[in-house]
């Protein structure tokens, strides 16, 4: 992979930088690559006419036609195998899943042939795939259109798994992605596509080897990633406003993990709290957590904090779904609990 | 098809190296030599041989687990598959795959698959990706009767039909998807008509026979190259052993399996060539005797094979950086 180190807030200082929503930066990435390479297309449901269901492909079927704009019929693991198959044989397909929750139907093909297939042909084959997804709560869509199971992908050896959190990173991980020559998911949270920000003018590719610090600290680590990342942020506020300063660390890439930084960091801050949308129970975060216990232990000043979603299957009430989130006031009493015992 | 005497050596040389490994493949399962599991491909030798005797180099070939025939009709060399089964360094998987996942890049055989029916999505985007080029490359899966039980199925013969995709579907029916017998799990046991229902055109052939399966391949491949369109090849066969060398064999009976085997397709195939003049005794155990001495040096390669290191371990679970 061609991996070009970032420092986002450079970015966002540049002079040509301009407001752009998440949605439209990964439009912008979309047709950068669409246009740049002509073995690139875009192919999931509702993808073309519709312009997507979170509005990501919208007038891309104008510009670049039906072949590379490819509508497919509600058949998660066939399009998700022709694009396995596709990228066998040459080409650079952009898989559109419409959500997390509908890719467990197309789980076979992800886990036992995209993710097996360089290995278990003894490295004859890879399989230069991306697939997007839509990812986690927060609109009231209940149970079965709510749920953040990147972790299950992130358990699997032979994926690469990653999470833009910010406006450039939705800008720019889908170039690193399709750089790289095996199967990248991309998860996109939901709650995070109409969010807006500046952006420079042209394209910049993300290391996606490297965690970003969003924000340093000294007195405890927060570490998050996608859409648990604004909700960080905003805690990282509210305790400044008590003296204390937060470190966040956005993963960026959940497998692999960058492990180097997080620990480097606790090493600094000898407090770590995860933040996580996922159940607790078999969690990203349990796996940080073991990570941290295995390997910075005696730099540890508190036991480490995890701020997850509830166990139970998302809610459709409003109240009861906000109840079931990470929410803001916990990040900021783990904080508190980790810093002052 | 009346082949010529070339033709017919070919067709019976693969159909015999096929039986001549795999007998030999099993007597290695029980000297355990070779592990996991062993699907054998015996009795439906006319189905790898007949289709793929019908394409060229540049197509694409996927395959189920059962797959030691493709893998041998479509030329990967005998020894490097046996060596994949040993588990060695030198086999067309460095060892990796074993039996179920035979794969070859120089032959464009794109593996071995475990997953019934999941080697129909990849298939589906082998041909897609032809489409998009606009070559005249033709994919060929193969498949069991089983395999048409999965929703992923359905998915991709719609989604073959709807986009036009160059691809040539082959089920191997051969009448039970591990024990369980064709009439107990499919409500339309017409396999073929399921492709119908997608609006693929579909043929029926006795997979017995090598002669009837290569015309009827041909015909559909020349279809496809000329059309577009993807063809359905319903194949009726039978597999004369267990499905794999743990099966006690306790769902069918010993007399079906006796009456199949009185359709041999090796043996039909020399009684016929002989009758027709094209091939003489001699020449059918010269072929018999080359096919075992092909074996012999495939066990021998096999053998002397080293095994991968174990720092190889984890090797090729991800492309190192660099290199594609």
């Amino acid at each position: 992979m061609t991996a070009v180190s970032v420092d986002v807030t450079t970015i966002s200082r540049a002079t040509t930088a301009r407001s752009i929503t998440y949605r439209e930066a990964m439009r912008e990435a979309l047709r950068e690559a669409l246009r740049a390479d002509p073995t690139v297309f875009v192919m999931g449901e509702d993808v073309g006419a519709y312009g997507g269901t979170y509005a990501v492909t919208r007038g891309l079927l104008a510009e670049f036609g039906p072949d590379r704009i490819r509508d497919a019929p509600l058949s998660e693991s066939a399009f998700v195998g022709a694009g396995i198959g596709a990228a066998l044989a040459g080409m650079r397909p952009i898989v559109e899943i419409m959500t997390v929750n509908f890719s467990l139907l197309a789980m076979d093909q992800i886990v036992n042939a995209a993710a097996a297939m360089r290995h278990m042909s003894g490295g004859q084959f890879h399989v230069p795939l991306v697939i997007r997804m839509a990812t986690g709560a927060g609109r009231q869509l209940a149970a079965q259109h709510s749920h953040s199971l990147e972790n299950w992908y992130a358990h699997v050896p032979g994926l690469r798994v990653v999470a833009p959190a910010t406006i450039a990173d939705a800008r720019g991980m889908l170039a690193t992605a399709l750089a790289d020559p095996d199967p990248v998911l991309i998860f996109e949270h939901v709650q995070l596509y109409a969010t807006e920000g500046e952006l420079a003018g042209g394209s910049v590719a993300v290391d996606l080897d490297r965690a970003a610090i969003r924000r340093s600290g000294t007195d405890a680590t927060v570490i998050t990633y996608g859409g648990s990342l604004p909700r960080a942020l905003a805690a990282a506020d509210e305790l400044a406003k008590a003296g204390i300063q937060i470190e966040v660390i956005d993963l960026r890439s959940l497998r692999p993990l960058d492990t180097a930084t997080i620990l480097a960091s606790v090493q600094r801050t000898h407090r770590a709290v995860i933040v996580d949308e996922g159940w607790k129970t078999g969690s990203l975060a349990g796996e940080i957590a073991a990570i941290l216990v295995e390997q910075a232990f005696w730099e540890l000043d508190a036991p480490i904090e995890r701020v997850c979603t509830a166990e139970v299957p998302i809610p459709y009430a409003r109240h009861l779904e906000i109840a079931a989130l990470p929410k803001i006031s916990e990040i900021v009493s783990a904080v508190r609990r980790a810093c002052h015992g | 098809m009346n082949p010529t005497r070339d033709e017919a050596l070919r067709l019976l040389g693969q159909m015999l190296l096929i039986r001549r490994f795999e007998e030999r493949a099993a007597e290695d399962y029980a000297a355990e030599k070779i592990r996991g599991f062993l699907h054998l491909y015996i009795g439906e030798e006319a189905v790898a041989v007949g289709v793929l005797d019908a394409i060229g180099p540049e197509d694409a070939v996927i395959a189920t687990y059962r797959e030691h025939g493709h893998a041998l009709a479509r030329g990967i060399p005998p020894g490097e598959i046996m060596a994949e089964m040993y588990g060695r360094s030198g086999g067309c998987s460095r060892g990796r795959g074993g039996s179920m996942h035979l794969f070859s890049r120089a032959h464009r055989f794109y593996g071995g698959h475990g997953i019934v029916s999941g080697l129909l999505p990849i298939a589906t985007g082998l041909a897609l990706a032809e489409r998009l080029r606009g070559s005249s490359v033709v994919t060929v899966a193969f498949f069991g009767e089983g395999a048409a039980a999965e929703g992923e199925f359905h998915e991709c013969m719609n989604l073959a039909s709807l986009w036009r995709l160059p691809v040539l579907f082959v089920c191997e029916n051969n009448l039970y998807a591990m024990g369980t017998a064709l009439s107990r799990s499919h409500a339309e046991p017409e396999i073929h008509k399921k492709a119908v229902a997608h609006r693929i055109e579909s043929e029926v052939v006795d997979g017995m026979d090598v002669l009837a399966v290569v015309e009827a391949a041909r015909r559909a491949v020349t279809a496809i190259r000329a059309q577009g369109a993807p063809r359905f090849l319903e194949c009726m066969t039978y597999r004369f052993r267990p499905h794999s060398m743990f099966d006690p064999e306790l769902y069918r009976e010993r007399t079906e399996v006796e009456r199949w085997k009185q359709r041999c397709p090796i043996e039909a195939f020399t009684a016929r060539m002989r009758e027709a003049g094209v091939l003489s005794a001699e020449d059918i155990a010269a072929a018999d005797a080359e096919a075992i001495a092909t074996v012999n040096a495939a066990r021998s390669f096999a053998e002397a094979s080293p095994i991968e290191p174990v720092e190889h371990l984890l090797d090729d679970v991800y492309t190192p950086r660099g290199v594609a």
